[in-house]
């Protein structure tokens, strides 16, 4: 298993979340909106120019921007 | 005995609406997360009793992360837990998610009732709840509910009643994720299906370029619509009504009144080669009427039915997503195209949604970058009503230099305004075509506030600006502004009265303009000034409302600067 940011993975990539990155406050908001270790992923889209990646959790469909996405880490097969 | 009712849930769960079906009171409802800012009121009547129903913001737990979130917070925890219910609304193709907030409202012994909204949604998914055995394992009532179309409103009324504190436990984050897991297997049913046409549609709008491909064309395509409604509602309807039913009977007024009197001014205003001329006469009968009702109100119409559409069918998060990128530039993120979309038809309304940005920088950024460089429709209906008759090269040259000053004054504010602008991370909702129901509700809804702000404050605009034209008060203040007007701006004295009136309201200084007999390349620069030198005085009073008093100063600072800057720099730049 190989470990990568969200913003390093490929699009339609899927993994598992191995880590959250960054502050409490920020690992706060991510667990309320159900990103935790151990979630599944799906890569959807990425920006060029350090712009938001956007991603599959559940059933939801998240944006977000470039430094948030580079502090989820993944595991991809 | 129940004294209130707390409707809270995650954003964009149709909170709003629930709330419009409990109590009959009209709410804006989108389809993005966020559009509830303020906290609505009203009362849901079971018999002969009245129950206040308080609609929250939407929020992801009951530990804030936001402005909007923590109002909701501090509302709910303030109320003695005793003689409330509270509603959880939830997203019903969504119930993993959104039973973090519902757990944690159990395990804090609130007296919970579940709504299961978006039911309709949920079959053509596939998926099935099985409502039952969610109440059985929660331990609190649980309703099915389309609050769009109105089913299961009725029962949810009934079983308001029966709401019920929880046995759950305190339990850890990751210990309530697990135990939602657990739940959803529980109840939940996938039915196995191949990708949908929307899905498709849904995935390719959040690719940078398929998205950014589609969004071009919807917008162009809004931008299309809404000139098409506009004009045809001018041409086939308001223009009949006031050339060929309401002009005779102010012609026969216009005798009965015998031209010299006072009251003839005030009323009909000043004839234009001996005819009553609606856009220039300024009368309180002629011009006021005509402004309002023939050259804004149908772009008001035609606007707000193609935005409405736009935010129910979900394009606005999509459309933020793309935009990101440049907006990151502006010191702001992408989520602010909202509020810069709904300035484009009243700044206020748009300055007032600047409240679902986190910080006071991004809040103050863009309400000034609103009020400066985004053209209400009023503007605009004017920009057209003087610039539309020589060739659509001087309207779009008003909206390009508008746009360039948005643009720069904005990557100048990201470098000099000291904080910093924190990053998005929202939910894109699905895609839904909104019921043309809803839509027109809606529209109405918003024409009316429109009527009702605008029509006073035109009748009055228009009143002293023929009260000072009758009395001559005005040629005192053309004396003073006369360096300016005519040195800078290559303008005569008597512009400077249309830009004032233009503060009162923009619509209204179009009459003022129109009897000056300015060059088009004066006419140009008059209507871009008008544009960007200083908001309508409702906007002033957001502003101060919303950033204080201070801000307030700092952004007339930047408005007059950036007017006299670009009215200066079109004069001396354009040669004929």
């Amino acid at each position: 298993m190989k470990k990568l940011s969200l913003v390093q993975m490929d699009v339609k990539q899927k993994g598992k979340i191995v880590e959250v990155l960054g502050g409490k406050a920020l690992q706060h908001r991510f667990m309320t909106m159900g990103i935790y270790e151990g979630r599944e992923v799906v890569k959807l889209s990425h920006f060029i120019l350090r712009g938001p990646v956007a991603m599959r959790v559940g059933r939801s469909v998240l944006a977000l921007g470039y430094g948030m996405a580079s502090k989820i880490i993944v595991g991809v097969e | 005995m129940i004294r209130k009712i707390f409707l809270i849930g995650n954003p964009n769960v149709g909170k709003s609406m629930v709330f419009s079906r409990l109590t009959g009171v009209q709410v804006i409802v989108s389809n993005y997360p966020g559009s509830t800012v303020e906290v609505a009121q009203g009362l849901l009547k079971i018999g002969d009793e009245k129950i206040e129903v308080v609609d929250l913001p939407g929020t992801y737990s009951l530990q804030p992360t936001s402005k909007a979130e923590e109002v909701a917070v501090e509302l709910l925890q303030k109320e003695a837990k005793d003689d409330i219910a509270v509603m959880s609304v939830i997203d019903s193709t969504n119930l993993e998610r959104n039973l973090f907030l519902t757990l944690q409202l159990i395990e804090e012994g609130y007296p919970v009732l579940v709504c299961l909204n978006m039911c309709d949604d949920m079959k053509h998914r596939g998926i099935t709840i099985n409502e039952a055995k969610l109440e059985e394992l929660l331990g609190v009532p649980v309703v099915l509910t389309c609050a769009v179309t109105g089913m299961g409103i009725k029962f949810l009324i009934e079983r308001i009643k029966d709401k019920k504190v929880g046995l759950i436990q305190k339990l850890g984050h990751q210990a309530r994720w697990l135990e939602i897991g657990r739940i959803v297997e529980a109840v939940q049913q996938l039915s196995h299906r191949h990708h949908t046409f929307r899905e498709r549609l849904e995935d390719a709008s959040v690719n940078p370029l398929t998205g950014g491909l589609m969004a071009a064309g919807i917008l162009f395509l809004a931008f299309k619509v809404v000139r098409f409604i506009g004009e045809s509602l001018i041409t086939y309807c308001f223009d009949p009504i006031f050339f060929n039913l309401y002009k005779p009977l102010l012609d026969k007024l216009s005798l009965a009144l015998g031209s010299d009197s006072f009251v003839y001014h005030l009323l009909i205003g000043d004839l234009i080669d001996g005819k009553i001329d609606f856009k220039q006469s300024l009368g309180v009968l002629t011009t006021a009427p005509y402004i309002e009702f023939d050259m804004v109100l149908p772009y008001i119409i035609a606007f707000y039915f193609v935005l409405s559409f736009l935010e129910d069918m979900g394009f606005l998060p999509r459309l933020a997503i793309l935009l990101d990128n440049l907006f990151h530039r502006l010191g702001l993120h992408g989520y602010a195209i909202i509020p810069v979309l709904l300035g484009f038809g009243c700044n206020v309304p748009g300055i007032l949604s600047t409240r679902m940005l986190e910080s006071k920088r991004e809040r103050f950024i863009v309400s000034t970058l609103i009020s400066i460089g985004i053209p209400c429709v009023p503007l605009q209906a004017m920009i057209f009503g003087i610039l539309g008759k020589y060739s659509g090269f001087y309207v779009g040259g008003v909206y390009l230099v508008l746009f360039s000053v948005w643009l720069i004054l904005g990557l100048i504010l990201n470098r000099v305004i000291k904080g910093y602008s924190p990053e998005f991370i929202m939910e894109i909702p699905s895609y839904r075509l909104p019921p043309l129901g809803m839509l027109f509700r809606k529209l109405l809804f918003r024409v009316k506030g429109f009527l009702i702000e605008a029509i006073p404050v035109v009748l009055l605009g228009v009143l002293i600006v023929n009260l000072l034209l009758y009395s001559h008060t005005l040629d005192l203040v053309t004396g003073i502004f006369s360096p300016v007007m005519k040195g800078l701006f290559g303008l005569p004295n008597e512009a400077i009265i249309a830009l004032t009136v233009g503060f009162i309201r923009k619509d209204v200084a179009v009459g003022m303009l129109a009897p000056l007999g300015l060059t088009v390349k004066q006419l140009f620069i008059a209507t871009t000034l008008l544009a960007i030198s200083f908001p309508c005085v409702a906007t002033f009073m957001v502003l101060w409302k919303e950033l204080g008093f201070k801000a307030l100063l700092k952004a007339a600072g930047i408005m007059i600067l950036t007017g006299m800057l670009v009215g200066g720099v079109l004069n001396f730049s354009i040669l004929r």
